[in-house]
């Protein structure tokens, strides 16, 4: 069992800058969450408060319920693989992984038992003798993973740890660090800056952005239900269309007509009375807009990206912004044909002057659980 | 020893919010005070005891003359021509050597950079001096190589056709110079050496192409590479060249005359020569203030290249 | 293909030239100290003689070499020892923990060194005296662990503070304590630059002569004092001068020349990057 749990957690220096401005948030154990936002989030500092190599501020930190605001780092029980790795060049792959056993003070023998394990799990048995100089990148990546499983901790902490990788190493690292988590067992909290590797990662994303927590959710929450304007343009490649309107009067039914620049007008259903004349945002994401000859958005196609199984176009509209719209695979659409574009106004997101979402879109193709869910959360922002 | 560091502006480390700062200060604290600690106390100490001797009457030739003596040893000092001759020695001496091996060293090192056939021998027997003693290179130049009648320099005047030159009486501070300077360009050798190494050939090659002639690529692209590494070598070769004191025993003893009596050996003389303690503590905190405003001055531009 | 060759010869001819020229007084030195005290100071001078011992032999009757040598290999290691001793916690704490105070506590450091070592050879002079400590090893080893402890501190700190930090946080997530990341992590990787720190001070030391000439007399002078007693003319001396100061310098210029590779990655001060 290893539960964590931040209360209130700020961190400021004494410039007068406040780098981490008060977080709540709760990891269940066996959890593997993500934090992520773009660099200068506070991410990393977050991830260094929790490990105990930054001191925390304010607020408190809680491991099984205990706060440790004060206890050192090697005493808190987590353990942490660096973004550099930070192996200890001068020691063997084996003395790496077992230092800290060694300075615990353990017997050789239960060192030995527990470096070859992880040795196993890794697959670094061929390597155990050499120095991280002579290893890839792969295999110290795997290292300094091995180096975290010897100690046993209850809770594992990931820097940016395939950052230094190249893509497809990335891809595989990503399939092996999931099977760890299952085949461990472990809590593990994970930063990242990509969004790729949060999606297909996260049991529970944690949005960051200028020191505070944007959305916490699962990957499809945040996709589906983007809590502001925010994390809808951060979650999601390629990203969310968003587009400046204009409220108008309601009409009957419930929708009301949002006016877009170039004089488009999409009808939205949104969840409270919005004042006519405020002014909005609308959120499409490419996959909600088709062409169709009877579509409100017209414009030339700029760049036709062809990804094989899907091509990406964008857009220029009349009024001069520019769409991404996701088509097949196999569309015969090039570069300067002119096109017209429809969207279906129910998977629309609408947002705020101040960026709150307005109305939720509904899941496109909603299974059934998953709508369960959604609908008994319909924002997870926290202030 | 100073309060130079104090008056130097603080640059914003990483500070961190109050408790947590104090907290790691607390546990470094052992770590430095011990440093710190014996540095002060090294520094304090004689500081004191310097600036209460130099209000003191304290000969130890004249023990009858003692006493409480106010700002006249000050005033003995300031209108001593030998004090004012000296401040100006010093100043020149460290001018000038930092000049010839700052100038010398940066020229040499680029030679040292190209290839040649036994570079590493000849680098090893171009740093030579710098292993070697001062007191011994003041002895070999002045007796071996300088010597008016049986001096290399003299065998090579007669040669070419000139009379000798009693060399440390017709130009001394020169030649006080010039040994403190073959002693000192082989560091700046050094130093400059491993800075020119450091540079980025692509940089050379990429000035090459736009069509920059040599000593163009030398101004434009070498010696703004070398800076910092040149404010390293004026930093410590200042701190050493401010206290010259051996090479100036042994040749001249300070003269002819006050002509190469330094601060360092006008207090030496004082005190160990006439025995006037007074007057030479006097003379110690002047040499105490001018290190301090060269420090400050040269400490704060460095400190601030060196971005620590 | 002409004009890069005379290029090559010219480069070729003028960097030996300059180490020759540089080097030449320490040859004319040694060579010297082969001389009979007559070819000594012959003119013109000798560059083709039979070497003889004689020199040496009258610098050993005169005073015992190996006395002073001690002396000076005692100090010097002594005072490097306690220097590395007090400048490695130290630079440790400002290198990774640094606060406000660190770059002030630095400078001050470096701006000590700028005193001359007469400004306050009285007072110290006086100190010793009564303290027991003139002419006694240990006295003299503590002035030169102080005189070098700026730049010990200096150098250390420039070597310590481009080790990745993240290495030493690794250590502290694994439970070394603030003496393990120093044992275990700092001093092991960052040992070159600690060896140069060494180095430099050791010949700093060995070569220092202002405090050994005034603090010492018979029992702990080291050589710079064994120097001095070959400096005054009595009679001819050139050749007993020339094997006195290439006893007293051979050891550290030997010393210096296989160590010289170690001793300039630590000379840079952090200047090269």
């Amino acid at each position: 069992m290893a539960t964590l749990s931040l209360r209130g957690v700020r961190k400021s220096y004494l410039a007068g800058t406040e780098t981490i401005k008060g977080i709540d948030l709760d990891v269940a154990d066996r959890e593997f969450v993500v934090f992520v936002g773009p660099s200068g989030c506070g991410k990393s500092t977050l991830l260094r408060m929790i490990a105990g190599l930054e001191d925390i501020t304010a607020g408190d930190l809680l491991i099984d319920g205990t706060r440790v605001n004060d206890v050192d780092p090697a005493s808190r029980g987590l353990a942490m693989v660096f973004q550099s790795y930070a192996l200890y060049p001068h020691m063997t792959v084996a003395d790496n992984m077992g230092f800290a056993l060694k300075l615990a003070g353990r017997p050789k023998a239960e060192r030995d038992a527990k470096v070859a394990e992880a040795a196993r799990i890794l697959q670094l048995e061929p390597v155990l003798t050499q120095r991280p100089r002579s290893l890839s990148g792969g295999q110290r990546q795997r290292v300094a993973i091995g180096r975290a499983i010897v100690r046993q901790p209850r809770v594992f902490l990931f820097d940016e740890p395939l950052s230094n990788l190249d893509a497809a190493l990335r891809g595989q690292m990503r399939v092996e660090l999931l099977r760890l988590h299952e085949e461990l067992a472990a809590t593990m909290i994970y930063v990242t800056h990509d969004q790729v590797e949060a999606m297909t990662m996260a049991d529970k994303i944690v949005v960051l952005h200028a020191g505070r927590v944007e959305q916490v959710g699962s990957p499809m929450e945040l996709y589906n239900h983007p809590a502001n304007l925010f994390v809808a343009g951060f979650i999601g490649s390629p990203r969310m269309n968003l587009l400046p309107g204009t409220v108008g009067a309601a009409a009957p039914g419930g929708t009301v007509p949002v006016t877009l620049a170039g004089g488009v007008t999409v009808s939205v259903r949104p969840a409270q009375v919005l004042a006519p004349g405020s002014s909005v945002t609308l959120g499409i994401r490419p996959e909600a807009l088709r062409q169709a000859a009877d579509g409100p958005f017209s414009g030339a196609a700029l760049l036709v990206e062809r990804l094989g199984g899907m091509t990406l176009v964008h857009v220029t509209l009349e009024s001069g912004e520019t769409l991404v719209a996701q088509a097949d695979g196999n569309d015969p659409i090039r570069a300067h044909d002119v096109i017209r574009l429809a969207v279906d106004p129910s998977v629309c997101h609408l947002f705020a002057a101040n960026g709150l979402v307005l109305s939720q879109a509904e899941p496109p193709q909603a299974k059934p659980g998953d709508l369960h869910d959604l609908d008994a959360m319909p924002s997870l922002a926290r202030a | 020893m100073s309060t130079v560091g104090a008056t130097v502006p603080m640059a914003d480390m990483t500070a961190s919010q109050p408790a947590a700062e104090r907290r790691a200060r607390r546990r470094m604290l052992p770590l430095v005070a011990p440093a710190v600690g014996v540095l002060l106390v090294w520094m304090i100490v004689p500081l004191v005891l310097t600036l209460w001797f130099s209000v003191q009457r304290y000969n130890l030739l004249n023990p009858a003359l003692h006493g409480f003596a106010g700002i006249e040893n000050y005033q003995y000092l300031v209108t001593d021509p030998d004090f004012w001759a000296s401040l100006v020695n010093t100043l020149v001496l460290v001018g000038a050597v930092l000049v010839v091996t700052v100038g010398g060293g940066t020229l040499l090192a680029v030679l040292f950079d190209q290839p040649f056939a036994g570079k590493g021998i000849a680098r090893v027997l171009a740093i030579s001096p710098f292993f070697v003693m001062p007191t011994v290179s003041a002895l070999v130049w002045k007796n071996l190589m300088l010597h008016p009648i049986y001096g290399i320099a003299g065998f090579l005047w007669r040669l070419v056709g000139l009379s000798p030159v009693d060399w440390f009486a017709t130009f001394p501070l020169a030649s006080v110079i010039a040994i403190v300077s073959w002693e000192w360009l082989p560091f700046a050798l050094l130093i400059l050496l491993t800075a020119v190494q450091s540079l980025d050939h692509s940089q050379i090659e990429a000035a090459r192409l736009d069509g920059a002639s040599f000593v163009q690529q030398f101004r434009y692209i070498m010696l703004p590479h070398l800076s910092r590494a040149i404010s390293v070598v004026i930093m410590i070769e200042t701190i050493f060249l401010l206290t010259v004191f051996a090479e100036i025993f042994v040749t001249t003893s300070g003269g002819p005359g006050n002509a190469t009596t330094n601060l360092a050996f006008l207090i030496y003389a004082r005190a160990l020569l006439q025995f006037d303690v007074g007057g030479a503590s006097a003379g110690g905190m002047v040499a105490i203030v001018l290190a301090n405003i060269v420090a400050f001055f040269l400490v704060r531009s460095i400190g601030r290249r060196m971005d620590i | 293909m002409q004009q890069s060759r005379l290029k090559r010869v010219l480069i070729l001819l003028a960097g030996w030239c300059v180490a020759l020229l540089l080097f030449f007084p320490i040859l004319w030195m040694v060579l010297t100290s082969f001389k009979t005290e007559i070819a000594a100071i012959s003119t013109p001078p000798l560059l083709f003689f039979r070497p003889t011992l004689s020199a040496y032999a009258a610098v050993q009757a005169q005073s015992n070499y190996l006395h002073f040598a001690l002396n000076s290999i005692v100090i010097s290691v002594g005072g490097t020892v306690v220097a590395l001793l007090l400048s490695i916690p130290a630079a440790y704490a400002m290198a990774f923990h640094p606060t406000r105070r660190t770059r002030g506590t630095l400078l001050w450091m470096l701006s000590t060194k700028m005193l001359p070592p007469v400004g306050v050879l009285v007072p110290i002079y006086l100190l010793f005296k009564t303290s027991g400590l003139l002419d006694t090893r240990i006295g003299l080893l503590g002035i030169y662990a102080l005189m070098n402890l700026p730049i010990t501190v200096w150098m250390l700190f420039t070597f310590f503070r481009e080790m990745p930090h993240d290495i030493l946080e690794a250590g502290r997530m694994d439970g070394a304590g603030t003496w393990g990341e120093v044992w275990h992590l700092l001093l092991p990787l960052t040992m070159p630059g600690v060896a140069s720190t060494g180095l430099l001070s050791l010949i700093l030391c060995w070569n220092e002569a202002f405090w050994s000439l005034n603090v010492t007399s018979v029992n702990a002078a080291p050589l710079t004092a064994f120097i001095a007693s070959f400096s005054s003319p009595e009679g001819l001396f050139f050749a007993k001068l020339s094997a006195a100061s290439t006893m007293a310098v051979a050891p550290i210029l030997v010393f210096g020349w296989f160590s010289q590779r170690q001793l300039v990655r630590g000379l840079t001060f952090g200047a090269v990057k």
